[in-house]
Parts: structure tokens; C-alpha cells; sequence
């Protein structure tokens, strides 16, 4: 008999995807909460790495008819010491007989495992970017190109070759033109034909044949169709984000740790929305300076606090790299909100003239020792300046962050889809 | 017809070409047996995990139950709870067999030997597979189903679809026929028919019979009752064909997705019942089938330990005080009473004689297991062929849980002189599907109210239904159904009735 060897290995894989997807999105809800769940007690490095997540199975059970309780009867192998006639106990100590595999409703969770795109999908999902963005729109186009049908004219490299065949070829059936085919059968017949007459009239007929051929073109101008393009204005894709940090002496590891995961997770969340994202470290001490990321998580540094510095420094870098209308501007400053007061004004002007007329987004991170409560952190210099230029109408965003498991509460607050109104409460 | 199939543990597609012949060799001629034309698809654990999820079909319908349980596998499997089958078969024609890639050369030639030649046998001459399944027909279908529900989500919409395949699904344990349904009447046959009795009646013609009394005249009101439950073809056990031919409100599509889930699970339907015979039949070939290549020098002592080593696994019964028991192992059970068949159609003792007169001591084994392949199930294959040497091996024994009983399990028979037969029809009794699902028919329609629909789920033993669950395929029920929904569970002896659900349907889309 005949037997055939198929090797399926090469295959494209992922076949079940799609019922995957559709998994996901049925279980949406609850998947989230459980990738909220989980999000809390992790580092964002495994965070962003995906994993599994367990979920109740409710509503993602699939319900049939089961019987059970009743007198049952059960065949057991593997008799050592019973005998006929015998009672055992039903507590099942050993001897006594063991309940069946697991088939109740021990499967109330259901644990899988989330591939990093899905989890980060799901994380960020019901965050998107304030509606400061819109605000930009308008102005900060750049053109894309989309097909548009078909046109008469245009350059030779979009000539579409199908478009154009099938109009000449509707033309030649709709004229007639005799096909090459009907040619070399008259010739044929001319070959074969021996009487000198009916040779004549067949060949004024091969005549006019060749002549119609030759006045039908076989491809005519007026075939020709171009594929057309218009150029429609697109949104900007690259985001440029500013980390602003407060390096001095009163910023502790743990502070420093608590930016990082901030930034970090705005990183992620940047790269989902543009499709280029750049990042300027700039540290400061009583005086700024742009650094790697390296030096700017780890290199040792002391001095004062001059906020104003870090806001000059970036108003530059934004002034001589990253034209406003090209460019999308996001920043995130933390700090421990010590700054010397006569610097205050400073920062007022700076960022009410200079920085947040050009930025999407401005985020103030006030980072604090863990332990202590909030009714602990009193309002600190930055703060309240921050907030008064915010009773003001300025964009800001400001958050107080003490402790690890508060990143992800707090970056969710600031990024929560919201409705028209935009309601900024401080925590 | 000698030389080594293969050395070491490397195999290519000419290995596994030589491998299927010599296993054809010995398979045709030493076990007589008659296969399907075979395919073998070579793939990856990945591809092992995507058949799981379609419960092992090569194309499926799109589903997000599928997705669950691909997601559930693929947990258990990265974290090493779980194994991969080695093989996947499927009763097709050609009967499609996947090899995993990770097989070394002596679990290929086990697995040819048990999926391509075991199985496939008994997918070709099983009397239930014969009657219940298409195998010729499957694949196409499978394509035809998937490409009507996808058009179908196109069309009405993906949520639409999707919650008529949920109710489909929770129905589709009871969406089987299970009695061969009436033949397609014959015109020339019944009009012989109806000649014949004519004939015969003409000739037993007696006056006398029409003295004799018949019982009461039927009410009209009875007379009514049956006329529409003959309409309607009550009492019906499928309910899915029930729905699809009766319920009032489903669109043309939703009919045929009925049909497909319905006609999907008629397909499964024997495979449930014969999960003992079909691994056993398997392993009973490829054991025979890798001794006699073992035997004739084809395969190397250090393969065939290999095979043994995996073959023992595969036919390890623990005992029911074994942290491992999880009840009967199919393979276990079906390769244990196959082998006990041969050694009773060879060397008989006095107790098989008196137990099997007809088969003990025969000497053709592979005469009497092709005959049993073909005409049995797993019920009526251990009510027959269970022996009382085997349950003196496993040391079977039978408990009788009784909830009214206080004192606790009654051990009701053991393998003893006493206790074979009742073990022996415990055990099938076990296997018989009659007593497995539970016992639901839709009995009756309200045509003349509200169309409520009546099922009616006869209770054996007392044991009633899972109340979280049937409120749940009951919705679905009754969101098909369109109208309120009674299922009233009664008991089979008393008739007493012990619970009532009524579940109205939730309002249809739209689309619906």
C-alpha cells in the first residue's frame, strides 16, 4: 500500500492564535485584573517580560450536564486485604478508598501563561496619553501617502500593469482586432489553397486583417493607468522623553529606584504609542547636565538642588534637537522635592514661558522614603510651587510615590482614560 | 527481508519508509490486519499542542474554548506537569498519523506500529466506527465547517456566532444519535412489504378476532398528546437535532451550526466507547509487531529495551492505593485482556474451557481478536472477554457507596469464585455510555401555551445533576430554544419527581 511521509515541521506555527486571541478577549476582564494583580508584586523588568497569570474560571467555564452524589459503584484494582461483606470507613485514612481524579470543580483557576506583547497589551491598555496630545494636532502633521485608485497620468514607475492590460485588452475585443491566431490560420489556408482565384480573395483578406492589427495597437495610450497616491496628513510618530532627576545628596538608592521603575514603565509606554522614541537623561544637582543612563541611575554626584537648572538644560536640548512641531514632547521630573527657595521664580518662569507650551505632558514625581505615610511627607518646596502653577491652569501632573508597589497605582492614575472633563486630583 | 531497520537513535524519511514497511510486512501477514491507506505528518511540540487544542483534528472551527485550552496546555507543558502524547492518530482515510520530532527511531517504529497499523485497523473495522463515521468524508467536512462559521461570523456577526457554538457546545454531549436511526424507505421494498401482509392476513383471517375486546377508547386529549409528540418526534434524547429541526426561532445558520457541532460529536461518539479496545487493540499490535521485528534481527536488543522500557509505562496499571491511580488505564486494561484472549485461544486452562467454550483452545488468537475488534465495544468486550485469571491479576475488587449508609463502603464482591461475574458486569457497566451520561429527553412541547419546552432527566441511582452546571447549559438551552425551559428530574424506580429547573431565555441579539 502506498504511504506518504508529510513533514509538517515547516509549517508556519501559531495555528491556534487566533483562538488564543479570542480567548484573551473574552477573558479580557479578568485577565487584567489578574495582570494587575500580578504587576504589583513584581519587579518591571519580569513585568514587562510576561508570565503567567492565573484567572477565575468564571464565565470562561464551559458548563455541561454532570451527574453526581447518588450510590456509586467502582471496580478497583490492586485488593490486598479486603474480603467480601467488609465495611470501610469513609474517611479514607489509606485504607479506606480514595475519591476519583480530580474531575469536580477543582479547576476553579485557571492558570496560563501571557507572552510579553499580550501582558503589556493588557497592562497598558486602558491608559492612553492625556488629551494635552490632541491639543497638538493640529499643527504637528507630516504628510503620508495612501493609494487612491487609478489615474491617466503619472510617472512610469506606477504604471499599473493589470489595470492597463485589461483595458487594452477590453479594447481590442471591443474593435475586433484580428487575433494572430486567425493570421496564421489564413496563412495557412493560403499555403494550402491551389486555386488561383479563391488564393487572390483570401489573400486581400490577409491583407485587411494585417492592416486592421496594424491600425489597433495592441497596447494604446489610452490604456495606460497610473496608480495614484494622495499624501494625507499624519500624526507625528517619534516622541522625544526628558527624565529630569534631582542627583543631590538628599536623593537616596531607594528614591532613585522609584524614578527608575517610573521612567522605565513610561518608556514602555511611549514606544506602544510612537513608533520612535528618544530619551534625554538630564541630572541635576545645582547644575544640569545631559548623561547616559548609566550615569544617570548610577554615577555619584553631590552638590545643592537648583530645579531651575535641569529646566534650562532641557529647554535648550529642546531648542537646539527637537523641533515642537516635529517632534512629540514628554517629560518626567523627580525629585525629592527639596529645591533652594530662591530658585523658585526661576522655575515658574522657565516652565510656564518655556517648557509646557512645548510639551505633551509634564509629570512631577515628589519621591519619598519608604515607610513614612503620606500625612508624614509634608509639602515640599517643589511641590508646592508646582501646585500653585497648577491652580493657575498650568498642564502638570504630580504625583507623590513612597514605595515600590505604588509605581503602578500611580502611573495607572496618571494615564486612566478619562472622560471630557479633565480632572487632575493630586494623591 | 532482514538486515537492521536502523542503528542508534537517528531516523530520516527513509528510515521511517523502511520502518512502515517492515511493520506493514508483519502486520499484514502474521496479524491479517486490513488498514487505511496511511500518511505520516512529521511535527513539531508546538504543532502536538495546536492538535490538542482541536482535539486533534488538522483544521477546525475557530473557537475561543480552543484558545483555553491551547493556553492551558502550553502552561502545563512549559512547566513540565505534562508530557506530549507521542502520537496523534486520526480515523480518516487516509488514516493521518503524527510523529513527534523529537522521537528517537525506536519510538517512531512503536508508534507506526501502534497508530498507523494498530489503530488504524480498528478505525477500519470496528462496527461502531463503521457505522458512525465517514472517514472518508471527515476532512472535507472539517473544511466545510470552518469555512461556513467563518462566513458566518462574517456575516452576522462574531458574537452572534459565537454564542450559538457556546450553547452548541454545552448541548454537545447530548447530540448524538444514539440508535441507528430508520432507514430511508424503500417504495418497491415496502410495497412487497405491505403485499406480504396482506397475504398473511388474508390467510389467518378469523372473525372471531373481532369479538375479542380492546381496552378503553383513548380520550381525545390523549389521542392529541401523542399526535404531537409523534409530530415532533418525542421523546427524543438528541437534543441538538431536537433544536435544530424544532426550535421555533433560530435562523437558517444557526440551524447549520447545530448541525455541524452536532454531526462533529456523532463523529466522537464511538471513540468514547471504545477507549479500552482501540489503545488496546494499538498496543497489542505494536507489541507483536516490535517482537517480530526484534525477533527477526531487524531491530537491535538495546531498541527493543528501549521499546520495553516505554511499552511498561505505557501498560502500568497502579493499584488503587497508589498515589498515581487515577483509575483505569485503558491501554492496561485492553492490552492485558487481549493478550489473556491469546493465551486462552492457545493454552486453555479447565477454568477458561468452562468460562469460554466457544474461543478456548481454538489456536487461531488473531481470528478470535479480529473478531472481537470488529463487533465489540468496551461494555460488551469486558463483559465477554473479562476473564477470572485477569481479575485475579489486578486483584480487582468492587465497593458499593451507599450515601444512606452510615457505617461507610461496602465491599460488595472480590475476585473470588463468588465475586467474578459481578465484578466482571460492575466493570462494564462502568463502560456503558448508557450509564455514563446522564439520561435527558426532551418530552414534550407546550404548543397549546407558552411553547415551553419539557425535558426530563430520569435518574439512576440518585445521582441528580450538578445544579451550577445545568443552570448553565439550561440558559443556553433555552436561549436556542427562544421559550422558557423545564427540565424536571425524576427518579427511574419511583417516579417521584426530586428537583425542577425552569430557566427563561435571555433577550437574542440582534442578529439573531
Amino acid at each position: 500500500m502506498v504511504m506518504h511521509i508529510i513533514d509538517r515541521r515547516l509549517n508556519p506555527g501559531g495555528k491556534s492564535l487566533e483562538n488564543r486571541q479570542r480567548f484573551l478577549r473574552r477573558a479580557k476582564a479578568l485577565v487584567q485584573g489578574a495582570v494587575k494583580k500580578t504587576s504589583q508584586d513584581r519587579d518591571i523588568k519580569d513585568v514587562l517580560e510576561g508570565g503567567e497569570v492565573s484567572i477565575p474560571l468564571d464565565g470562561m467555564d464551559e458548563p455541561r450536564f454532570r451527574r453526581e452524589g447518588g450510590t456509586r459503584d467502582m471496580v478497583l484494582p490492586g485488593n490486598k486485604k479486603f474480603i467480601e461483606g467488609d465495611i470501610l470507613p469513609r474517611s479514607g485514612d489509606g485504607s479506606g478508598r480514595k475519591s476519583g481524579p480530580g474531575q469536580g470543580d477543582s479547576e476553579d483557576a485557571f492558570r496560563f501563561v501571557l507572552s510579553k506583547e499580550e501582558f503589556v497589551n493588557l497592562f497598558l491598555d486602558d491608559l492612553e496619553l492625556p488629551d494635552l496630545a490632541k491639543r497638538k494636532f493640529a499643527e504637528a502633521e507630516s504628510e503620508g501617502l495612501v493609494r487612491a485608485g487609478y489615474s491617466t497620468s503619472g510617472s512610469p514607475a506606477n504604471i499599473s500593469i493589470s489595470r492597463t492590460v485589461t483595458r487594452a485588452m477590453a479594447r481590442r475585443v471591443a474593435l475586433r482586432r484580428p487575433r494572430p491566431e486567425a493570421i496564421a490560420e489564413l496563412e495557412a489556408r493560403i499555403a494550402e489553397e491551389t486555386d488561383e482565384d479563391k488564393k487572390a480573395a483570401l489573400v486581400a483578406e490577409l491583407e485587411a486583417l494585417k492592416a486592421k492589427a496594424k491600425r489597433i495597437p495592441f497596447i494604446d495610450p489610452i490604456d495606460i493607468r497610473y496608480r495614484r497616491f494622495e499624501a494625507v496628513p499624519k500624526p507625528i510618530a517619534q516622541a522625544v522623553m526628558f527624565c529630569l532627576m534631582d542627583v543631590s545628596g538628599s536623593m537616596s538608592e531607594h528614591m532613585k529606584d522609584l524614578a527608575k521603575r517610573f521612567y522605565m514603565l513610561l518608556y514602555v509606554f511611549l514606544t506602544r504609542r510612537y513608533r520612535h522614541v528618544e530619551i534625554v537623561f538630564i541630572r541635576h544637582t545645582d547644575r544640569a547636565e545631559e548623561v547616559d543612563e548609566q550615569t544617570f541611575f548610577y554615577g555619584p554626584a553631590s552638590g545643592g538642588t537648583l530645579v531651575s537648572s535641569a529646566l534650562q538644560c532641557m529647554h535648550d536640548i529642546v531648542r537646539s534637537r527637537f523641533r515642537p512641531s516635529d517632534w512629540n514632547i514628554y517629560a518626567a521630573q523627580a525629585s525629592d522635592g527639596d529645591n533652594a527657595t530662591s530658585d523658585s521664580e526661576n522655575v515658574a518662569r522657565l516652565l510656564t514661558d518655556n517648557i509646557l507650551p512645548v510639551s505633551q505632558f509634564f509629570a512631577y514625581l515628589e519621591v519619598g522614603e519608604s515607610g513614612t505615610y503620606s500625612f508624614e511627607m509634608p509639602d515640599s518646596a517643589l511641590w508646592s510651587l508646582y501646585e500653585r502653577l497648577r491652580a493657575n491652569g498650568q498642564p502638570l501632573s504630580m504625583r507623590k510615590v513612597r514605595d515600590r508597589s505604588e509605581i503602578f497605582p500611580v502611573f495607572h492614575d496618571l494615564f486612566q482614560r478619562r472622560g471630557t472633563t479633565q480632572e487632575r486630583a493630586a494623591s | 527481508m532482514s538486515g537492521l531497520l536502523f542503528e542508534g537513535a537517528d531516523w530520516n524519511f527513509l528510515t521511517l519508509q523502511r520502518i512502515h514497511d517492515a511493520c506493514e510486512a508483519v502486520a499484514q501477514k502474521e496479524l491479517g490486519l486490513d488498514t487505511y491507506p496511511n500518511q505520516i505528518e512529521v511535527i513539531t511540540a508546538e504543532q502536538m499542542l495546536d492538535a490538542y487544542s482541536s482535539v486533534g483534528m488538522p483544521l477546525f472551527y475557530k473557537h475561543w474554548s480552543f484558545g483555553k485550552h491551547f493556553a492551558y496546555h502550553e502552561a502545563s507543558y512549559r512547566k513540565g506537569l505534562m508530557g506530549l502524547a507521542y502520537e496523534i492518530v486520526i480515523n480518516s482515510s487516509p488514516c493521518i498519523s503524527y510523529l513527534m520530532e523529537e522521537n528517537t527511531a525506536t519510538m517512531q517504529t512503536l508508534v507506526i506500529a501502534h497508530a498507523a497499523f494498530g489503530h488504524n485497523h480498528f478505525f477500519k473495522n470496528n462496527y461502531l466506527f463503521k457505522q458512525w463515521t465517514d472517514a472518508d468524508g471527515i476532512l472535507d467536512y472539517l473544511d466545510f465547517a470552518r469555512g461556513y462559521i467563518a462566513q458566518c461570523e462574517e456575516r452576522f456577526g462574531r458574537m452572534a456566532v459565537e454564542h450559538t457554538l457556546d450553547a452548541a457546545h454545552a448541548l454537545m454531549s447530548h447530540g448524538v444519535d444514539r440508535y441507528p436511526g430508520k432507514k430511508k424507505l424503500d417504495f418497491r421494498e415496502e410495497e412487497k412489504r405491505a403485499g406480504k401482509r396482506r397475504l398473511y392476513e388474508e390467510e389467518q383471517f378469523n372473525d372471531l378476532w373481532r369479538t375479542v375486546p380492546t381496552g378503553p377508547a383513548k380520550t381525545s386529549a390523549v389521542l392529541n398528546v401523542e399526535r404531537r409528540r409523534a409530530l415532533l418526534g418525542l421523546p427524543q434524547e438528541n437534543l441538538l437535532y431536537f433544536l435544530e429541526k424544532s426550535a421555533p426561532r433560530l435562523a437558517a445558520w444557526q440551524r447549520e451550526l447545530l448541525r455541524i457541532v452536532r454531526h462533529i460529536a456523532q463523529y466522537f461518539y464511538p471513540q468514547g466507547q471504545t477507549k479500552v479496545m482501540n489503545e488496546g487493540t494499538a498496543t497489542y499490535v505494536h507489541y507483536r509487531i516490535m517482537k517480530r521485528l526484534h525477533e527477526d534481527g531487524r531491530l537491535t536488543d538495546g531498541n527493543f529495551l528501549e521499546f520495553l522500557q516505554s511499552h511498561t509505562n505505557v501498560v502500568f496499571q497502579p493499584e488503587f492505593d497508589d498515589p498515581r491511580f487515577s483509575g483505569f488505564n485503558p491501554y492496561a486494561l485492553g492490552f492485558a485482556i487481549m493478550q489473556d484472549i491469546e493465551r486462552i485461544v492457545k493454552d486453555p486452562t479447565e477454568e477458561d474451557r468452562e468460562w469460554f467454550p466457544d474461543i478456548a483452545g481454538t489456536g487461531d488468537e488473531m481470528a478470535v481478536l479480529r473478531d472481537v475488534w470488529a463487533n465489540y465495544r468496551d461494555e460488551s468486550f469486558i463483559s465477554q472477554y473479562l476473564s477470572p485469571n485477569l481479575i485475579r491479576h489486578f486483584r480487582l475488587f468492587h465497593l458499593h457507596d451507599d450515601p444512606a449508609e452510615r457505617a461507610g463502603i461496602l465491599v460488595d464482591a472480590i475476585h473470588d469464585e463468588r465475586g467474578y461475574r459481578r465484578i466482571r458486569r460492575e466493570l462494564s457497566k462502568q463502560y456503558d455510555v448508557g450509564y455514563i451520561d446522564p439520561n435527558i429527553e426532551v418530552v414534550d412541547v407546550d404548543l397549546a401555551g407558552d411553547r415551553r419546552l419539557m425535558l426530563r432527566h430520569t435518574v439512576v441511582k440518585g445521582a441528580q445533576l450538578n445544579e451550577t452546571d445545568t443552570k448553565r447549559v439550561l440558559q443556553h438551552l433555552a436561549d436556542l430554544w427562544s421559550y422558557d425551559v423545564q427540565l424536571t428530574e425524576v427518579d427511574a424506580a419511583t417516579d417521584k419527581v426530586l428537583k425542577e429547573y425552569v430557566l427563561n431565555p435571555r433577550i437574542q441579539p440582534a442578529a439573531a
